[in-house]
């Protein structure tokens, strides 16, 4: 017989497991009783909304707002990509009613009928959201009927004016041997072979497998200059100045920079991707008007100007626009001009088996 | 009597059969299908495809290492502990059960504050006049972040089975005229063993199926077959291709223990 | 022998940094007033947002709430199966064991994805129940390693002394088997406890909407870099626990020593 029991015969030790146990129960009690009594204190005489969204992607504190003024209790999930969020809706879309998925997922979620659509009249600050996106939104959203974009923004190159002392205005800087382990790409299969797709000179949306095999022999080429693959960890590290260069999303680049002045960013000249986030009501939602209340909420001046200055992600509301100050609402780097967003494109859904191949090739670059 | 004990056996028999069996069934079920519900053998098959294939190779190899680097870490910690007494029981509570009160994943995290470019190490190293360099995304930070987490589920097996060797056997060889090495080789070794093999059952295992350490120390760079599986369930939604792979890997990892535990001969399953 | 016992304090002391070189810097990084990796000047003011934050005192509670009543769960039927399985012989016994080692010997990764299919196979909605039920699957087999081997060791000639002696079966139980048990049961009852609270893998494939544990939230944090307030968390649990220990070691001596002084 060879295990007794765990570890440590001796009595003196079962003596204190008992009281760590006891203890930490007791402990833990009391520490998050604190919290818990906080939580009852309020009252929702509205019932309840369930959002689903990314992480650190609104200001805490506008949930709480919300929850006052409207008498709604908030039940609050994040996921990391929209990859991970779609699965979950999928095996049930009753488990969320209000969910913030990009451009292409949107797409993905309309055709397979996992999303109702908005009632625009219950959207009292609606008129907030720029026309101008609206538009472009209808690329995925044909009538704008399901999203109401959160935010907007381009992919491109985050860089380190203290490393990189040439004009950064094209991915090729990314294959370039001289910043060996200095660059940091992005983890996602989507925005890793737009980079690649784009320096080739192909659409990022692109369906035929030579121009994929191609992206995927140039990452794959790439994959010794590049220090990690990182998703929202790019910010950090690029604040640590631990490499020169790094793709990220435009939302990030407005914080990154005030936390370290030698940051700027550059949207390539062979164009890039422009994207959006949006709230969709869910096809099984089980509490649609609240959900619509959210909504209304989020698009309304003072909440979505309080969002940018805490997430740093530009906001399509108008409105709020104006009560940003000049110099980040001039900003190309953060409301990308005109030109910008014209050299760039937006993610479309590929089919499922196409977003299949698109995984097959990234798993052969890693 | 002993009747009714037997139906006290009862209530877990079901708990298993609902949670334990069926369960793995139903990784069997959607492995052997493909999306539209129809048999296939493509999943499971799928696991010689060159990029699983290179995958696998590599939590392999990386796992291996971190079960010898732990044994290698370990048995000299147990022997010591032994030669200590109980009194050591303390030291050992210290060392690995007070940090796992601390949450896992930000012990992990904590390393890069350590080992990242900008982090604690690093800046020592080039205060030194080292150059900067860092291991974080290399396979060594990997086997660090391993050892680091399971090292204590070999040590406790080890330190388990040391105290219950008897000292009058030792003292009984010493006796007899074996020099330390003797006793050791002849003596301590061979009943220590049953320790030695579920401390690498319990190193093993998890350190071949992480996905999380690679996640946090390896910048991504690199894929173990933990890596794989989960992103085909949570970044590519292909549960067929996961649940196969998955089930190809159990097998894998099953029959190596099997094969280990065969050497146990006080069989009575894993000690902890 | 000297030289033996300063080589072996040297080794113990660089495991015990190995062991510790993290954790130091997670509680050194609690204090610090940036939220960055570099030192930038003592501040508490992670502790205060950290008990501020409602996010982080649910997820604490969750992972003690769920800690809890998995353990006690798990211990319960562990034990009383731990009964039946001694009563078992052969082939059945064997069986039995085999069974109840799968969860330990399969990867967390295959028994997470495992429970994950069944509960939507079976369309359970993710939630505590699901989470409870995984967790309680998974400790128990430590509860039944910690437990038989002790049941195995009591002496059935005393528990039939006591049948002997007129004890109802159930009395005889509490009153002479179990006493011997409880350190056994103690002890996985504990393991349970840690295994749970410590748990990632498989709470993260059977979480439902808006409940988090520390592990989980700790993960969705990752990505965007870990807040210093999960650190000072982190500090504050680290520290409760050394002080139980501290009591549990010491606290007797300590009353021992002032009886005597009172004599």
């Amino acid at each position: 017989m060879k295990q007794e029991e765990l570890a440590l015969k001796n009595k003196g030790w079962h003596q204190f497991s008992w009281i760590v146990s006891v203890g930490c129960l007791m402990a833990g009690l009391i520490l998050s009783g604190c919290g818990k009594k906080e939580e009852n204190t309020g009252n929702y005489p509205n019932g309840e909304v369930k959002v689903y969204n990314w992480g650190e992607y609104i200001d805490e504190d506008l949930i709480g707002q919300f929850e006052e003024e409207y008498g709604i209790k908030v039940i609050y999930d994040t996921f990391t990509t929209n990859e991970e969020m779609f699965p979950k809706l999928q095996a049930d879309t009753s488990m969320y009613d209000v969910v913030c998925p990009s451009d292409y997922m949107i797409e993905k979620m309309i055709q397979n009928d996992m999303v109702q659509p908005v009632d625009k009249s219950k959207i009292e600050n609606y008129k907030n959201i720029g026309t101008a996106y609206l538009k472009k939104m209808e690329e995925f959203d044909p009538g704008n009927q399901y999203a109401v974009p959160y935010t907007w923004g381009t992919v491109g190159i985050l860089y380190n004016t203290s490393m990189v002392h040439e004009t950064v205005d094209s991915w090729d800087i990314l294959w370039d041997d001289a910043y060996e382990n200095e660059i940091i790409m992005q983890d996602s299969v989507r925005d890793a072979f737009m980079v690649a797709l784009k320096r080739l000179g192909y659409s990022c949306n692109t369906t035929q497998e030579e121009q994929l095999e191609e992206a995927m022999l140039s990452l794959r080429d790439q994959k010794r200059l590049v220090k990690a693959y990182a998703i929202d960890e790019v910010r950090d590290k690029m604040i640590d100045e631990a490499a020169a260069l790094g793709v990220i999303y435009s939302g990030e680049y407005l914080y990154c920079k005030e936390e370290n002045p030698n940051l700027a960013y550059a949207v390539p000249k062979e164009g890039s991707n422009i994207w959006f986030d949006g709230w969709v009501i869910t096809k099984d939602a089980q509490n649609v008007e609240n959900a619509h209340k959210w909504l209304d909420f989020l698009c309304s001046a003072q909440a979505a100007y309080k969002n940018f200055e805490y997430i740093t992600y530009a906001t399509p509301n108008l409105a709020a626009q104006e009560m940003i100050e000049e110099e980040y609402r001039k900003d190309p780097g953060i409301f990308a001009d005109e030109e910008t967003i014209n050299r760039c494109e937006v993610y479309r859904f590929l089919g499922d088996d196409m977003d299949n191949t698109y995984y097959e090739y990234w798993k052969k670059v890693k | 009597m002993s009747k009714t004990k037997r139906l006290l056996a009862g209530p877990y028999l079901l708990w298993m059969i609902a949670f334990i069996i069926i369960p793995l069934v139903m990784i069997a079920i959607y492995g052997f299908t493909d999306k539209t519900g129809a048999f296939t053998w493509e999943n499971v098959i799928a696991m010689v495809r060159p990029e699983h294939l290179k995958a696998l190779w590599l939590s392999l190899k990386l796992a291996f290492l971190c079960t010898l680097v732990c044994l290698l870490l370990a048995y000299p910690l147990a022997l010591i502990l032994k030669a200590g007494g109980v009194k050591k029981g303390s030291f050992v509570v210290m060392i690995f059960i007070l940090p796992m009160w601390m949450n896992f994943l930000l012990r992990t995290y904590a390393w890069l504050n350590l080992l990242d470019d900008g982090g604690i190490l690093c800046t020592l190293l080039e205060n030194l006049g080292i150059a900067r360099f860092s291991i974080v995304g290399t396979n060594t930070a990997i086997v660090l972040g391993m050892v680091y987490n399971f090292l204590p589920f070999m040590v406790l097996p080890l330190y388990n089975v040391m105290c219950k060797i008897d000292d009058n056997v030792i003292n009984a060889a010493k006796d007899l005229g074996a020099n330390g090495f003797q006793v050791f080789w002849r003596v301590i070794l061979p009943l220590s063993f049953p320790g030695i093999v579920s401390g690498i059952t319990m190193v093993f295992v998890p350190s071949m199926t992480t996905f999380v350490i690679s996640d946090l120390l390896g910048a991504r760079k690199i894929m173990l077959i933990g890596n794989i599986i989960e992103q085909e369930f949570s970044t590519a939604a292909n549960w067929n291709l996961g649940s196969g792979l998955s089930m190809v890997l159990m097998i894998f990892i099953l029959i190596s223990m099997a094969a280990l535990n065969h050497y146990d001969k006080t069989g009575e399953g894993t000690s902890f | 022998m000297k030289v033996k016992k300063f080589l072996s304090q040297i080794y113990m002391t660089l495991i015990f940094i190995f062991m510790y070189a993290p954790i130091v810097t997670l509680i050194v990084f609690s204090f610090n007033e940036n939220k960055g990796r570099r030192w930038s000047g003592f501040s508490l003011k992670w502790y205060q947002e950290m008990f501020e934050s409602e996010m982080i005192m649910s997820a604490l509670w969750n992972t003690i709430i769920i800690a809890f009543i998995s353990a006690t769960a798990a211990t319960l039927l562990g034990v009383i199966a731990c009964i039946g399985i001694n009563s078992l012989k052969g082939k059945a016994r064997n069986a039995y064991l085999a069974i109840n080692n799968i969860p330990m010997l399969n990867s967390e990764l295959v028994t997470g994805l495992a429970m994950m299919l069944l509960f939507i196979a079976f369309g359970i909605s993710f939630g505590y129940t699901t989470i409870i039920v995984a967790h309680t699957t998974f400790c128990i087999p430590y509860v039944v390693l910690s437990v038989l081997p002790k049941l195995r060791q009591t002496d059935q000639r005393v528990y039939e002394a006591a049948l002997d002696l007129g004890a109802k079966p159930i009395y005889a139980f509490f009153k002479v088997v179990l006493p011997d048990l409880l350190p056994g049961i103690v002890s996985g009852y504990l393991l349970a406890f840690t295994m749970s609270l410590d748990d990632f893998i498989i709470t993260h494939f059977t979480k439902g909407a808006g409940i988090n544990t520390l592990s989980t939230l700790i993960y969705s944090e990752v990505r965007k870099g870990i807040k210093p307030s999960m650190n000072a968390l982190s500090t504050i649990m680290f520290f409760s626990v050394l002080l139980l220990l501290g009591i549990g070691t010491y606290g007797p001596k300590w009353k021992a020593k002032l009886r005597k002084n009172e004599k």
